[in-house]
């Protein structure tokens, strides 16, 4: 964990209430896809949690949905803003169980992490399908740049105005995988695991006091222990969860 | 060059800065970040006689400059403290440190202290009888004078070490609740634990925390602990250490002036980790600033 000062390079709308922004500061302690950051607020007392969705040479890149204070407060911050962020926080995705045919499954916020996975699995020569899952059209986003990873890349929108009508697990069954690695709501958590063929490791998210395992505000019980989502998590693995 | 030490309970500290339990850990998660014996001691995590997983989650919300937590005792039970938690803590920090413990019934209290009495790092017990978030034990001791009075002599019982009783802001009168507990034997108070709260999510229309009720603590909460020491500086001769909503170098010395021996910073750990370090460091910029030249002699100056 680190704590330092980002500087917003850029902050786009590219979906409906979605929001990329890109901030360039000290990556260093950013070492694995599915870890996060947390990020102080001016005016607002706890931080705020948001998965990294890609980061390379001390540039960050987060998608964050607008859906509260923290958000909205971050939602009009422009370009040269500084920001107070604590980095290299979470466990991260443990790659080494993926297998030759992982794929990947994101559903709504849950896609941006997804994208650094991608990149690192692929660079680590695996064949990578990954599968994005939105509400409808207006709200996707990353289809593109997925694609210009030269992974396989499926969508499903639960209304059909993109790719599969349905959810992600419509595509799920009927693709071929060795290991899955997933990141979004629980429903959809729910949903892959009653039909999931093999292993995977979910990415949870929760309400946070610190975000680096201090004050125990999001403990859950799994067949291991006691574990924190900030830090013990947010990744666990399939065997360990308990629903 | 000015002098930092203040003496709590004949235990004499560097200064008296104490990352208040619950937002500490067992202190290593913090020594990845910084060298943890710049602090004067720390008080670690509320520790009772069994494992507790704690609350139900949602456990946090916002407020307006503070925070709501219900974590409702979450420790590993005082068995594993001993066996894993203290040799960890031993590996970071060198100084004494603050036990703080908390039980359901009063023997549960006394054997946690008894369990944790051979360990020579224990500087201070600090007992606490103000946890807002469990039910049927914490705060039910703290709220009334007998229940106060009634804990502090049995712990009193089966430890030398100095004990600290925890005393809870919700309540009519903490005067005489502090007063029960000096009269029992208790070697200092410790004050305030946190404020009975609750925020409502307009969305569910439902409070956010699955308790309902949580701890209401951070900046916010300064002005009611100030004036709680102040009230029990005025009625007790035993050491007050005084916590709530500090989160600055200056707030520590008004802590100091209402009364207090020792200042525990607690929330502020949660959204700065290095808020004691930094306070710590900035301390002597501030006693200069205000013609301080020793923290012990300030003790109670606003009375």
């Amino acid at each position: 964990m680190k704590q330092s000062i980002f500087v917003v390079k850029e902050n786009v709308k590219i979906a409906k209430n979605t929001m990329k922004m890109v901030l360039a500061g000290d990556t260093s302690h950013i070492t694995k896809s599915g870890q996060f950051v947390n990020i102080k607020i001016e005016g607002l007392f706890l931080r705020r949690p948001i998965s990294v969705c890609d980061v390379e040479d001390g540039v960050l890149t987060i998608i964050y949905k607008v859906v509260g204070k923290g958000t909205e407060a971050m939602e009009v911050m422009e370009a040269g803003q500084e920001l107070d962020i604590l980095t290299g926080l979470g466990n991260g995705y443990d790659t080494a169980k993926s297998g030759d045919k992982p794929v990947l499954i994101g559903g709504g916020v849950g896609v941006p992490p997804m994208y650094n996975l991608a990149k690192r699995l692929k660079t680590e020569g695996k064949d990578v399908q990954v599968i994005l899952g939105f509400n409808t059209e207006e709200e996707v986003f990353y289809k593109e740049e997925f694609e210009t990873l030269g992974v396989k890349v499926y969508v499903a929108t639960a209304d059909g105005s993109v790719g599969t009508k349905g959810f992600v697990t419509d595509v799920l069954k009927t693709l071929d995988y060795t290991y899955f690695f997933t990141c979004g709501p629980m429903p959809m958590f729910k949903a892959i695991e009653s039909i999931a063929k093999t292993s995977g490791q979910y990415s949870f998210e929760e309400r946070m006091g610190c975000g680096f395992g201090a004050c125990m505000g999001c403990s859950c019980e799994t067949k291991y222990g006691n574990k924190r989502i900030c830090k013990d998590g947010p990744v666990l693995e399939r065997e360990e969860i308990i629903w | 060059m000015v002098d930092l030490k203040t003496t709590l309970c004949g235990i004499t500290m560097d200064n008296p800065i104490i990352p208040a339990s619950g937002t500490f850990g067992y202190g290593y998660e913090f020594a990845e970040l910084y060298d943890i014996n710049c602090l004067g001691s720390f008080s670690f995590k509320g520790t009772t006689r069994e494992p507790r997983f704690g609350n139900p989650l949602p456990r946090i919300a916002e407020c307006n400059d503070g925070m709501i937590n219900a974590v409702g005792l979450q420790n590993p039970g005082v068995d594993a403290v001993i066996a894993k938690e203290m040799p960890k803590l031993a590996a970071c920090f060198n100084k004494p440190v603050m036990a703080n413990v908390s039980g359901f019934s009063i023997d549960e209290y006394t054997e946690v202290v008894q369990k944790l009495d051979n360990q020579e790092q224990i500087g201070w017990f600090e007992v606490n009888i103000s946890c807002p978030n469990v039910h049927g034990g914490g705060m039910a001791f703290g709220t009334t004078c007998e229940g106060a009075a009634a804990v502090t002599k049995a712990v009193r019982q089966v430890t030398k070490k100095p004990l600290i009783i925890k005393l809870s802001p919700n309540v009519t009168n903490i005067v005489e609740i502090a007063k029960a507990c000096e009269s029992e034997g208790a070697d200092g108070i410790s004050l305030i634990n946190t404020l009975l709260g609750m925020r409502i999510d307009l969305k569910t229309k439902k409070p956010v925390i699955a308790n309902k009720m949580g701890g209401f603590s951070g900046h916010a909460i300064l002005p009611v602990a100030l004036r709680m020491v102040y009230q029990v500086y005025e009625a007790c001769d035993i050491p007050i250490v005084g916590m709530g909503g500090v989160q600055t170098a200056e707030e520590v010395i008004e802590m100091m002036l209402a009364g207090a021996t020792a200042v525990e910073v607690g929330a502020a750990n949660l959204v700065n980790p290095f808020a004691c370090k930094e306070i710590i460091e900035d301390l002597p910029r501030v006693m200069d600033k205000y013609n301080i030249k020793s923290l012990s002699e300030i003790i109670g100056g606003a009375h």
